[in-house]
């Protein structure tokens, strides 16, 4: 008994490591996320010019999303599996009212003023779709046959439309990868992935039809960033040579000249990679990408160790759709991906990423800290 | 085979899931080594180019930004334009002591502690190594002298900008409006690519409604530099495209005339080219300097503005509600005629007063001893007040409202302008809406000598009055006749009217009667006849500011300024063939004929003799 413990936990002997435990908390995975979230600290205030502001209300939101994964970390799987189709079903409502409610103020909209707050549908449905897909294809024997296959791939095209139309390309792609990753992982043939990637780029002109022209244009600007240097293709030129010019070293912290000075627009939000890759050069970008890796492997081993189908396709998505969010980000300030809205996951100045990406990791601790006292 | 798949096999699904597993991290891997190599490619065999790029030293985008158009009144002069100015802007990273810099600054040039304040927030949002004004618009004296102590002040340098400029100052800041710094909540609702390098954008007036045309497009140029910023070369550009210059129908120098004739009283006078709808005068009364909203006006000054009781930041003519008095009558008298409740010669009896049936109340009318029996030209000559209460009763509420509508009363005018009211035209269903309480008989006698809830903004008044002189065809006013660009010209706004069906003969019944109140020994406004070789319509009214209780006397003398009613009248001219349309209201002037009515002389005398007399 004593020797399993020992396989399954982190050696901390202290009051502090019993407490945590107590809490559903995954040690090593709150040590990456809160290693993380401090970096976040440390590289916004030098991002948002070291306005003291800007750093205590990102911490008061870390704070609240910390404790928010501290709920659903408490939270007994099962009931997730359980509420999986009505969370789905609000979620998608919500989509539909947001998108009515856009319609009537004629303009893009996205969030629904609450009064208190504002909520915005598309971050809960990012975890709800692949809760969704996962509860039906757990009903099924692995890996799933052509009918579910094709009622899975409605339930994830759904909201990703839905979302496509606010419009927001980002969390449209997000929402896409994550319910694909549950297939993935289910076992999804490699000839029908492959298929399906064919299939995309046969589609790819009729999805250019239906883009919006902002959109286009950022695709544009993405194969060709010179051809607009004072709109559009600014982004990317810009901070290529804020990454370029950190060389392998950096330029140490509050040592980004690129950020301010040529206007690296964003620089706290969609483009703080930049910021980081200047002042901490190749070395702290390797790090940073090493400590994402670290916490993707935890959160794949968690998966792996999952007793039940639902909690084995959850599990594994949500660590795919994060290392999605990470790849997709710096893919685009790194200039290899057009220029989509995704924060840097964990680091990027802003309140409703970060909510529902500890909720994600919520998740992931309530399905792991479970299983061992069924 | 199919009932294989039936039954979950556990131990082959968790094989199947953990290959899965396997295969994801490697193509994670994978798409992080990818990334990885970008890194490199950019950070190490990347990094001299990126460095030089990014240390000034080589090439570096800025914008170019285009020259904001000018503003002409009719005649070409000039009502906004663009001046030199010298800023005095510091880069803290290059100062040794910013703190004494500064200190020896402020000693030097004589720099206000609230200037240093500014400059200090401002510097506080910036990056060190960023370019701070501290004082916007250097005066001669200052030029002269930290051109002598610049060595002494490494990091502190003159920059030299265009910076807005109305040399009219006052007189036409309700209408051309001025420009100021972007704040933050612009920013972000402006496009980046057309604003980036502009610091300025219109606030109000002319410069805010029509800040597309006047802002130009930006340019760029791709410029090579060395440590210094110094410029070496410059690789391409692509210029900037000006902002469009502005030809306003207004007419300064006749602005300056109403602005001036309105002399101590705080009002408004509006006049519109009947033919075309084109505002010509715009007054509002007092005025306010623009130009120091435009370096950005110092807090007290802009308290002083916002606090005094002359309320110079107001625009009346465009948003100032008033009661019209006596002015609708001409209106309610063209009602009572289309709704054929009157006809001209109708004479109606005034004994001074009006009372409704079974009740006591005593509407009065403003001549003690009442009229006697009046024709309908008669009433407006001598502004009967009994006449039109009857006429009222006999119209009732909806049909005069219904009929007033069409002229525009109660509805924005639609000039090009922002903010404007839209005035108040009372129904039944306002007042139940707002009040909870039913329409009273008596609230319909005092809408027909226009007061009670009744209230027009000047340049309603003056649509309405234009679109009477012009029998029935009601234009949208306008400011801006024409936009100038390199490329061509095209008109402002465009040429918005709709006609009224009325009858030529019923309009020209009423406007005998408004010829009458300028023309006859009995006329409200006689006094300004003297003189001239055609003819004015007019209408005199007199709004009341007090409540005057029943059987109490209105007395000028005994009642403080500020209560003293406001003076009105509307008029146009040449009679024959309608030119011009003016709108004078001077509050508490006390009477229309007396004190409003020569203003509008004055302007319409001026206006015909430059134009027409030739």
């Amino acid at each position: 008994m004593r020797s399993e413990t020992r396989h399954e936990q982190f050696e901390v002997p202290s009051v502090l490591g019993n407490f945590l435990r107590k809490l559903h908390i995954d040690i090593p995975l709150f040590l990456g996320l809160i290693l993380t979230s401090t970096l976040s600290m440390i590289i916004l205030y030098s991002a948002g010019s070291q306005d003291m502001d800007v750093l205590t209300r990102q911490v008061s939101r870390v704070g609240l999303a910390f404790g928010l994964m501290i709920v659903l970390a408490h939270v007994d799987p099962y009931q997730f599996k359980r509420y999986a189709t009505i969370l789905f079903g609000i979620g998608i409502i919500l989509l539909f009212a947001v998108l009515i409610m856009g319609r009537i103020s004629m303009g893009a909209q996205r969030w629904l003023d609450l009064g208190v707050f504002r909520f915005q549908p598309s971050e809960m449905i990012k975890l709800t779709t692949p809760m969704m897909v996962a509860w039906y294809l757990a009903e099924y024997s692995m890996p799933p046959k052509a009918k579910q296959l094709l009622i899975a791939s409605i339930l994830i095209l759904l909201p990703t439309l839905l979302i496509a139309k606010q419009p927001d390309l980002g969390t449209a792609l997000l929402v896409a990868s994550s319910g694909a990753g549950v297939l993935f992982f289910a076992g999804l043939s490699w000839w029908i992935m492959l298929g399906i990637v064919a299939f995309i780029g046969a589609l790819t002109p009729i999805i250019w039809h239906f883009l919006h022209g902002y959109q286009r244009d950022r695709v544009l600007t993405f194969l060709n960033p010179e051809a607009d240097p004072l709109g559009r293709g600014y982004h990317i030129i810009q901070s290529k040579i804020a990454i370029g010019s950190g060389g392998v070293y950096g330029k140490g912290w509050l040592g980004s000249t690129q950020s301010e000075l040529e206007f690296l627009p964003e620089s706290s939000t969609d483009f703080i990679f930049a910021v980081f890759a200047e002042e901490f050069g190749l070395l702290g970008c390797l790090g940073l990408l090493t400590l994402y890796l670290l916490i993707i492997a935890r959160c794949l081993y968690i998966a792996s160790q999952t007793q039940d189908t639902f909690s084995r396709l959850l599990a594994s998505s949500l660590a795919f759709t994060f290392f999605v969010y990470v790849f997709v980000n710096i893919g685009m300030v790194i200039g290899v991906l057009p220029v989509v809205g995704v924060p840097l996951p964990l680091i990027s100045y802003g309140g409703t990423s970060i909510v529902t990406l500890l909720s994600g990791f919520g998740i992931l601790m309530s399905i792991h800290t479970h299983k061992k006292f069924r | 085979m199919p009932n294989m798949y039936a039954i979950k096999d556990h131990s082959l699904e968790k094989n199947l899931f953990t290959k899965r597993i396997v295969a994801a991290f490697i193509v994670i891997s994978l798409l992080t080594t990818g990334l990885i190599v970008r890194l490199v490619y950019l950070q190490i065999v990347g990094h001299e180019h990126y460095s030089l790029l990014a240390k000034d030293n080589s090439i570096k985008i800025v914008p170019l930004v285009p020259t904001r158009g000018m503003i002409y009144d009719r005649h070409g002069k000039v009502l906004a334009e663009n001046t030199t100015s010298y800023s005095l802007e510091v880069i803290p990273e290059q100062v040794t002591n910013l703190d004494d810099t500064l200190h020896r600054l402020q000693v030097l040039l004589d720099v206000s502690d609230e200037e240093l304040e500014q400059y200090q927030k401002l510097r506080k949002r910036q990056k060190r190594f960023v370019s701070t004004p501290l004082l916007l618009s250097l005066n001669d004296e200052q030029l002269a002298k930290f051109a002598v102590a610049r060595p002494y002040f490494p990091g502190v340098d003159i920059h030299r900008q265009l910076v807005r400029h109305y040399p009219y100052g006052d007189l036409a800041a309700h209408v051309v409006g001025y420009v100021g710094r972007i704040n933050e909540s612009e920013m972000k609702e402006l496009p980046i690519a057309e604003y980036r390098g502009s610091s300025h954008i219109g606030k109000l007036g002319i410069e805010l409604s029509y800040e597309h045309d006047l802002h130009g497009k930006t340019g760029y140029a791709e410029i090579e530099t060395n440590v210094q910023a110094r410029l070496l070369n410059t690789l391409n550009e692509v210029n900037p495209e000006p902002g469009s210059n502005l030809y306003l129908t207004l007419d300064i120098d006749l602005q300056k005339t109403a602005y001036d004739a309105l002399g101590g009283f705080n009002g408004s006078v509006v006049a519109i080219d009947i033919k075309t709808g084109g505002v010509l005068v715009f007054v509002s009364r007092p005025g306010f300097d623009p130009n120091p909203f435009v370096v950005g006006i110092s807090n007290d000054n802009y308290e002083a503005l916002q606090s005094n009781e002359n309320q110079p930041l107001y625009n009346r003519a465009l948003r100032g509600l008033y009661p019209p008095g006596s002015t609708v009558k001409p209106f309610v008298a063209l009602a009572g005629l289309e709704y054929e409740a009157i006809t001209p010669e109708q004479k109606l009896f005034c004994p001074g007063y009006y009372q409704l049936p079974g009740v006591t109340h005593k509407y009065r009318d403003w001549k003690k001893g009442g009229h006697g029996s009046v024709s309908m030209n008669q009433a407006i000559t001598e502004s009967c007040d009994v006449y039109f209460y009857r006429l009222a009763a006999t119209l009732g509420i909806d049909n005069m409202v219904s009929f007033m509508q069409k002229f525009g009363f109660g509805e924005k005018t639609g000039i090009d302008l922002v903010g404007e009211k839209s005035g108040l035209l009372p129904t039944r269903e306002w007042k139940r809406e707002k009040k909870n309480q039913a329409w009273y008989p008596g609230e319909t006698l005092i809408t027909g000598i226009g007061q009670g809830y009744l209230q027009v903004t000047p340049i309603q008044l003056a649509k309405a009055t234009a679109a009477l002189a012009n029998q029935g065809k009601v234009i949208t006013p306008f400011l801006v006749d024409k936009v100038v660009s390199a490329k061509g010209s095209h008109p402002g706004s465009e040429l918005s009217y709709y006609n009224i069906s009325v009858k030529t003969d019923n309009v020209n019944a009423v406007i005998a009667g408004m010829v009458n109140v300028v023309h006859s020994a009995r006329g409200t406004a006689k006094g300004i006849n003297k003189n001239i070789n055609y003819q004015i319509a007019g209408k005199t009214g007199t709004a009341q500011v007090l409540g005057i209780k029943q059987n109490a006397k209105y007395n000028e003398n005994n009642i403080d300024f500020k209560y003293r009613d406001h003076a009105l009248f509307v008029s146009f001219a040449p009679v024959d063939d309608p030119k011009i349309a003016v709108v004078v209201i001077a509050e508490n002037g006390g009477h229309g004929g007396s004190v409003a009515a020569p203003i509008a002389g004055q302007v319409i005398k001026q206006y015909l003799e430059e134009n027409y007399e030739k």
